[in-house]
């Protein structure tokens, strides 16, 4: 049996009247990649913002690394990345000092510190940029960095909020290898996602449609459920019945 | 510790990496400190005056040769008729009207009693009053001279007059600076310490990073304090180059302890911070913040006791004054840099605004939640 990371049982989200997050219950595993599909408004981010400890559910329970999602959020955060949307490092800051804070705040000495921003300015290809201010960088690798910066501290779980975004097919490719890298190093990633050739890079599948989910599998079986020949007819079929987001 | 540590390590490498933000420390206290204490002054003057004289006696021309060079009339018509000179009233190019009646020296002379006339334009209600006191004090003066000159002194009958000998304690000379410059450096601080913290944390929701810090194990006092405390030695600095200012520029050296004044200003920034915090725990993007917190300042300043004394306020007035941490600040800088208090005469002064910095901090702290 694998060892289980995340566990949602019933967990809701409302914003008065307006359900978000429908009694949602999955389970992920570790090591896995774990895609999270849906439209816009399907309650995606919501649902990724509860299990980050951003968001309180209004029902529901959850575990993350073990943890409860109501009593043990500051043992959570020890133990989770997150990546959101928005790109969220300091602009004004250089690659190197973003590196040293984020990492600083989560507690890493100066020595893994320094040894930590080697390894990952080498990775990443940054020796030119390592003292430039993270405004005067492309996208791509602002969000390279920025996965960088949230697995520093080497989190059991990551969590990527629609991460590849406006990014070009060269460099999604690139950060999908990141991505594989750390998987295989036996971190979770959880990711949401607009595309649907990403999906098919993931271990299994959840798709939502207005806040429930509607399909959870891996790529070929939810291609051979739905008898279709790509993940795009996959979630059409699926999302076509949304009511949401019109 | 070491995440206090890094938080303020960010924090002043961002501040010192913002030009406008250092313009601002350095620029606004130089500024406001030369300007408004030259401009915005009580004193009126180049008072608009326009004339009638039916008379045109020698006297009459010695009343306007000696309101003209008073100093404080700009005389800007002199007509035939007092319709011309209501009509430069009406035009809004004279402010004061002074009519000399015909006959005005032969009945000064002769009758003993002669009556001059004023039209006031009472739109700026203090220029009037003013413009129309100073204006009478002059005739009064001259009617006196022209007694003198008429009346015999031996002749005159002994009239008992009270006479008042006033001297001026604090502010000798009754310059106009002393009495501002003070009053002016607790703005400054104000404005700085109240405006860059209410925008910090603002312009991190507005931009995302906050999120990235809510996701993290941060304690709720270590992302306060790394906000605070910058924020707290940057309003000192702001009142450091003031001080120094002032006393470069307007000889001002504070009678009182420096130490306690900067003590009192300390606890003050406290108060002050904590409500910039507390307006950004409220608002979602910058212009929200700087709305609501110029709105508050704004009050703060007209209500503070700089402009207008709280002592003349209305009674309510003198209560919402009361929850003016402002106010207590430019009375405590009056008090210890022009009086020399000590800290017993402002002990009253150090409890309020404890108790202001103690609740809006408290309140800030509390409404600031990391989840939503």
């Amino acid at each position: 049996m694998r060892e289980i990371v995340i566990k949602t049982e019933n967990l809701s989200k409302r914003f008065g009247t307006f359900t978000a997050v429908n009694e949602i219950n999955f389970e992920v595993y570790k090591g896995e990649i774990f895609g999270f599909l849906g439209a816009n408004g399907a309650g995606k981010t919501t649902a990724m913002r509860m299990l980050c400890g951003l968001s309180t559910p209004s029902s529901g329970s959850a575990t993350i690394a073990g943890f409860d999602i109501f009593r043990d959020t500051d043992k959570i955060k020890k133990n989770i990345g997150y990546m959101s949307q928005k790109f969220s490092l300091y602009e004004n800051l250089t690659v190197l000092e973003n590196i040293h804070f984020f990492g600083g705040i989560y507690g890493l000495s100066n020595q893994q510190l320094k040894e930590k921003s080697e390894v990952l300015v080498n990775k990443l290809g940054l020796y030119q940029e390592v003292n430039k201010l993270v405004s005067s960088l492309p996208l791509g690798w602002k969000q390279k960095l920025s996965f960088s910066v949230a697995i520093l501290h080497e989190p059991k779980i990551v969590f990527l909020d629609e991460p590849t975004g406006g990014v070009d097919p060269v460099t999604r490719r690139q950060f999908w290898d990141l991505i594989y890298e750390a998987s295989d190093s036996g971190m979770t990633i959880f990711v949401t996602t607009h595309y649907m050739d990403e999906a098919e890079y993931c271990n299994r599948i959840c798709i939502m449609v207005d806040g429930s989910i509607s399909a959870l599998d891996s790529a070929p079986n939810l291609k051979l459920k739905f008898k279709a020949n790509s993940m795009d007819e996959v979630f059409y079929a699926l999302a076509r019945g949304a009511k949401r987001g019109e | 510790m070491r995440t206090l540590k890094f938080l303020l390590q960010k924090e002043f490498k961002q501040i010192f990496r913002d030009k406008t933000i250092i313009a601002m420390i350095l620029v606004m206290p130089t500024i406001q400190l030369l300007i408004l204490p030259l401009a915005a002054n009580y004193e009126v003057k180049n008072i608009n005056l326009a004339f009638t004289d039916n008379d045109h006696s020698a006297y009459s021309q010695q009343l306007i040769s000696k309101i003209t060079s008073s100093g404080y009339f700009r005389l800007t018509g002199y007509n035939t008729s007092f319709k011309e000179s209501m009509a430069l009233i009406e035009s809004d190019q004279a402010d004061l009207v002074l009519e000399i009646p015909q006959d005005f020296e032969r009945n000064l002379i002769r009758e003993n009693q002669q009556k001059v006339f004023i039209a006031v334009n009472a739109i700026n209600g203090v220029k009037a009053n003013l413009g129309g006191a100073y204006l009478s004090t002059i005739i009064q003066n001259f009617n006196t001279e022209i007694r003198m000159e008429l009346v015999t002194p031996s002749k005159s009958s002994f009239i008992p007059v009270i006479e008042t000998t006033n001297s001026n304690w604090y502010n000798t000379l009754l310059n106009y600076n002393i009495f501002m410059v003070p009053g002016i450096l607790a703005i400054l601080v104000t404005m700085i310490a109240g405006f860059l913290s209410a925008l910090n944390i603002v312009r991190e929701k507005e931009v995302g990073t906050i999120e990235q810090i809510n996701v993290t194990p941060i304690k709720k006092y270590h992302f306060v304090l790394g906000k605070l405390i910058p924020f707290w030695i940057l309003g000192l600095v702001v009142f450091t180059i003031g001080l120094t200012l002032s006393r470069v520029i307007y000889g001002i050296v504070p009678m009182g302890s420096i130490p306690l004044l900067y003590c009192f200003v300390g606890v003050y920034l406290l108060a002050i911070l904590g409500f910039g915090l507390l307006v950004s725990t409220y608002c979602e993007t910058q212009q929200q913040a700087m709305f609501i917190a110029f709105f508050f300042v704004m009050i703060f300043v007209l209500m503070g006791g700089l402009f207008t004394s709280i002592d003349s306020m209305p009674e309510w007035a003198k209560i919402v004054s009361r929850f003016n941490p402002l106010s207590y600040l430019i009375e405590v800088m009056r008090m210890v840099i022009l009086k020399g208090s000590g800290f017993k005469d402002i002990r009253y002064h150090f409890f309020i605004i404890s108790i202001f910095a103690l609740v809006l901090n408290s309140w800030a702290v509390w409404n600031y939640r990391k989840t939503s």
